[in-house]
């Protein structure tokens, strides 16, 4: 499963499917020295950056590549921030196509296939799919909405820890939270004021977290941190806390 | 001219529109100063940081019509942090507390809130036109206000903005009293579509010109309102999957033989290509084509399609159209005067992708073709020397070879000659967006022939700050130059520093400019924002006198008469 060999990876450099380099902040220089296809630590502080943070990971120059990584394989264009420069708004209409197109696919080929394709996703990067899956995420109370890449994210914990980390970090009188990355996830075991929900393909507002990370991703259409109070109508959640771990992907 | 009365002169100039024009006029003498300065109802304003509301409606009191631009260009592409600024609320309330006549608002990359909406919804009762275009921020609650409080809306025009949908009743709330639409555009809302309110909506607009819609309008709905609006001239097609054999298909093949106004086209932002047909007996009126979001229209039927478009003169597609199709569209298409190609496949290697092949054959069949954005995977010098020889009327060149410092495929040899010949023949080049392998050689002609340029933007290019100066001693005309990831720094920064006077703005970023250099920068240019986008915490510019080997992520400098702006979020720092 995909959480395992990230885990393994803790401390080396590890790729994911876009090759953006990620990581904390003292990564970046990590990442800049890092090969094309990009290197972070993983594991440091278990935080992952969001649409928000791909700038400043900067963009991989010519020279670096070739002074720090040797001969690097020529640069694919999905390997660096802000390039193609097309457009968020077109590429966001032309990632959500191939993302259908290819869903529909899994859907029709099988589970099966869709196994293969999701290993592929991770380890093959530069022969697999390539999503950018920029999803909004609303906060009640707050006024603009921010994006985040699904893509970049492997885990419920991870994007927990990404939307804490956008909304609560920057804005400190509005939650209790001081942002301290060692705490428990309190969006997702409703124990904060606020819950993470999503809105699925469908139309309906669900509890994030019920199903596996993998369905998750390929149905959500975009987030909002909800406050506890009103996510009443929702799937309520009366499952017990050992429970809802053997849900998690492991 | 001084003989005359006021009126007369005034009457003179409402003759002129252009506001470089007018602005020229402004210049001759205070008496004509002060009459233009009264009469000019429409102006342009670039950069919204370099002036300030206040100062503006000091100028022109009677303002009607007001374009901003917010962000730099690179946001576009994620380059620029989300609160990096470009907020309108401000000019908003300055507007309204004015009590100005507003009546035009055209907005570009700027943060607009449901509150500023709320408030040019009560503050102008004359206000007639909103354009909105890669702008974020807000919602369709905003929208329900422009809706329900604008009695005299003409134009709704929202262009690739980010729109949080609420699936609110926004269409609804346009009053019943509201007859005078002309042009309603919501291509980009994601959300469901209230299809009732939107029909009545159209039904009672008979000047409705321009209807574009967004993907949850399918077609059933589509046949609907056009059978409501045959006098459309613009159509922006939602969903459009549907049965041939449907009873609806039947009725929009009829609808749309009515609609012999018809002219401009776009959307199939869903769409099952089969059904195309029932758009040929109107194709031949076509003037412009964007089928850029059209990802399931391709092959034959995109072909075909094509084919019936003889009078085109705007062409928007993917690339998916391939070699072939574009030799399709060189001999059709022989009024042809803007393209834009752009990419399927992120990744590369896909088969129907375009090549240098098909740009040749456009310029070789289009003689009239003076603008192209062109996504490519590979390029050579021996077809942009073509290209320039067949086309040496072009205004807005733009190649995109997909994969960075990529050479001439067949050569191995940089692009500098290919671009060079482009440069050389189109003597009237205002835009210019380079790509591929480029050394420094390309800049050098650039900066000999480019005479005319307004626009360069440059990525992964040159290599020394030669490149940079050959440009910026050559381009006499430059507004905007764009940089990143390219080896330019301090050196080229600070040649000549009143060069940014006549510039709207510079951006470099990944290049070699820094901290220390931005400081002189500023030092030496204090009617000059240099601002400094830094948002990684670890990596704060510090002051601790390693400055001149700090380097620089972003740099966004600009010309202002305002000074510092305010607004500015804590990890962009102002020098």
């Amino acid at each position: 499963m995909i959480t395992e060999l990230e885990m393994g990876k803790a401390e080396s450099e590890l790729e994911l499917g876009l090759g953006l380099s990620l990581g904390g902040g003292t990564a970046s220089k990590i990442g800049k020295s890092g090969g094309v296809g990009g290197s972070g630590a993983w594991g440091e502080r278990g935080r992952l950056l969001t649409a928000k943070d791909f700038p400043s990971v900067g963009s991989k120059r010519a020279a670096d590549s070739a002074s720090h990584a040797g001969a690097s394989p020529p640069r694919s264009s999905s390997q660096v921030v802000g390039w193609p420069p097309i457009g968020s708004h077109r590429m966001n209409s032309l990632v959500n196509n191939q993302a259908a197109k290819s869903a529909r696919e899994e859907e029709e080929a099988g589970k099966k296939k869709v196994k293969d394709d999701e290993t592929k996703d991770v380890t093959k990067k530069a022969n697999g799919k390539v999503q950018v899956g920029f999803i909004k995420v609303n906060m009640d109370g707050v006024a603009i909405g921010r994006k985040v890449d699904l893509n970049a994210h492997s885990s419920y914990e991870n994007l927990a820890q990404t939307l804490e980390d956008m909304f609560f970090r920057n804005n400190p009188g509005t939650i209790g939270l001081t942002g301290q990355f060692t705490k428990p996830l309190r969006l997702l075991d409703g124990s904060s004021e606020f819950v993470l929900t999503y809105e699925d393909k469908e139309g309906d507002w669900m509890l994030v977290g019920d199903v596996p990370w993998r369905m998750f991703i390929t149905s959500v259409k975009r987030l909002r941190v909800m406050k506890t109070s009103e996510a009443n109508g929702l799937a309520a959640r009366h499952q017990e806390p050992n429970e809802r771990q053997r849900n998690q992907p492991v | 001219m001084n003989y005359f009365p006021d009126e007369v002169i005034e009457h003179v100039f409402d003759f002129v529109t252009s506001q470089r024009d007018r602005n020229a006029i402004s210049l001759v003498c205070k008496s004509w100063y002060k009459i233009e300065r009264y009469s000019r109802q429409r102006v342009f304003i670039g950069n919204c940081y370099a002036i300030n509301p206040e100062r503006l409606l000091g100028r022109f009191p009677c303002l009607r019509s007001l374009t901003l631009k917010g962000k730099p260009h690179f946001a576009d592409f994620n380059l620029v942090p989300h609160e990096w600024g470009g907020f309108v609320q401000p000019w908003i309330e300055a507007l309204a507390r004015s009590r100005l006549g507003l009546e035009e608002l055209r907005l570009k990359r700027m943060v607009v809130t449901d509150v500023s909406l709320e408030l040019l919804s009560r503050s102008f009762p004359n206000f007639k036109s909103l354009v909105l275009v890669s702008c974020e921020g807000f919602t369709t609650d905003g929208l329900a206000s422009i809706a329900a409080n604008c009695r005299h809306l003409r134009d709704l025009d929202l262009q690739e903005n980010e729109i949080d949908d609420h699936r609110g009743q926004w269409l609804s709330c346009f009053p019943d009293t509201c007859t005078t639409l002309v042009t309603l555009n919501f291509a980009c809302l994601e959300g469901e579509t209230n299809l009732v309110a939107l029909e009545r909506l159209v039904a009672r607009s008979p000047n409705l010109k321009s209807l574009k819609l967004n993907r949850a309008v399918p077609l059933d709905a589509l046949a609907r309102l056009m059978v409501c609006a045959p006098q459309i001239v613009d159509l922006g097609v939602g969903s459009y999957e549907n049965d041939p054999d449907s009873e609806s298909y039947l009725k929009l093949q009829a609808a749309i033989k009515k609609c012999t106004s018809l002219k401009r086209l776009s959307g199939f932002l869903e769409a099952s290509p089969h059904c195309l047909s029932a758009f040929h007996p109107i194709c031949h009126n076509l003037t412009s084509l964007n089928l850029s979001y059209a990802a399931e229209i391709h092959g034959s039927h995109l072909i075909k399609l094509i084919q019936h478009c003889k009078k085109l003169q705007r062409l928007w597609i993917l690339d998916s159209i391939g070699d072939k199709g574009l030799a399709v569209v060189a001999s059709t298409c022989k009024e042809l005067q803007e393209l834009r190609v752009f990419p399927t496949d992120l990744l590369g290697g896909g088969n129907t992708a375009v090549t240098e092949d098909g740009l040749v054959a456009i310029s070789a069949g289009c003689p009239k073709l003076h603008s192209i954005l062109y996504f490519c995977q590979q390029m050579t010098n021996a077809a942009l020397i073509t290209v320039a020889k067949n086309c040496p009327n072009f205004i807005r060149f733009r190649l995109c070879i997909l994969e960075p410092n990529k050479p001439d495929h067949v050569t191995s040899q940089p692009l500098d000659e290919g671009f060079g010949a482009i440069v050389q023949a189109c003597k009237n080049l205002r835009r210019l967006s380079l790509s591929g392998l480029l050394t420094d050689q390309v800049f050098q002609y650039i900066g000999m022939y480019a005479t005319q340029l307004e626009m360069l933007s440059i990525a992964f290019a040159g290599d020394t700050d030669k490149g940079m100066l050959y440009v910026l001693n050559g381009c006499k005309k430059m507004r905007k130059l764009e940089i990143r990831d390219s080896p330019f720094g301090d050196t080229a920064l600070l040649a000549d520093v009143n060069k940014y006077q006549t510039m709207r703005s510079l951006w470099m970023s990944s290049c070699e400019v820094t901290l220390g250099g931005c400081k002189r920068l500023a030092q030496k240019a204090p009617w000059l924002n240099v601002e400094i986008i830094n948002e990684n915490d670890n990596n704060r510019m510090e002051e601790n006198g390693h400055e001149g080997r700090q380097k620089v992520d972003k740099l966004y400098l600009y010309r202002t008469v305002v000074g510092t702006r305010t607004d500015a979020p804590p990890f962009v720092w102002i020098l």
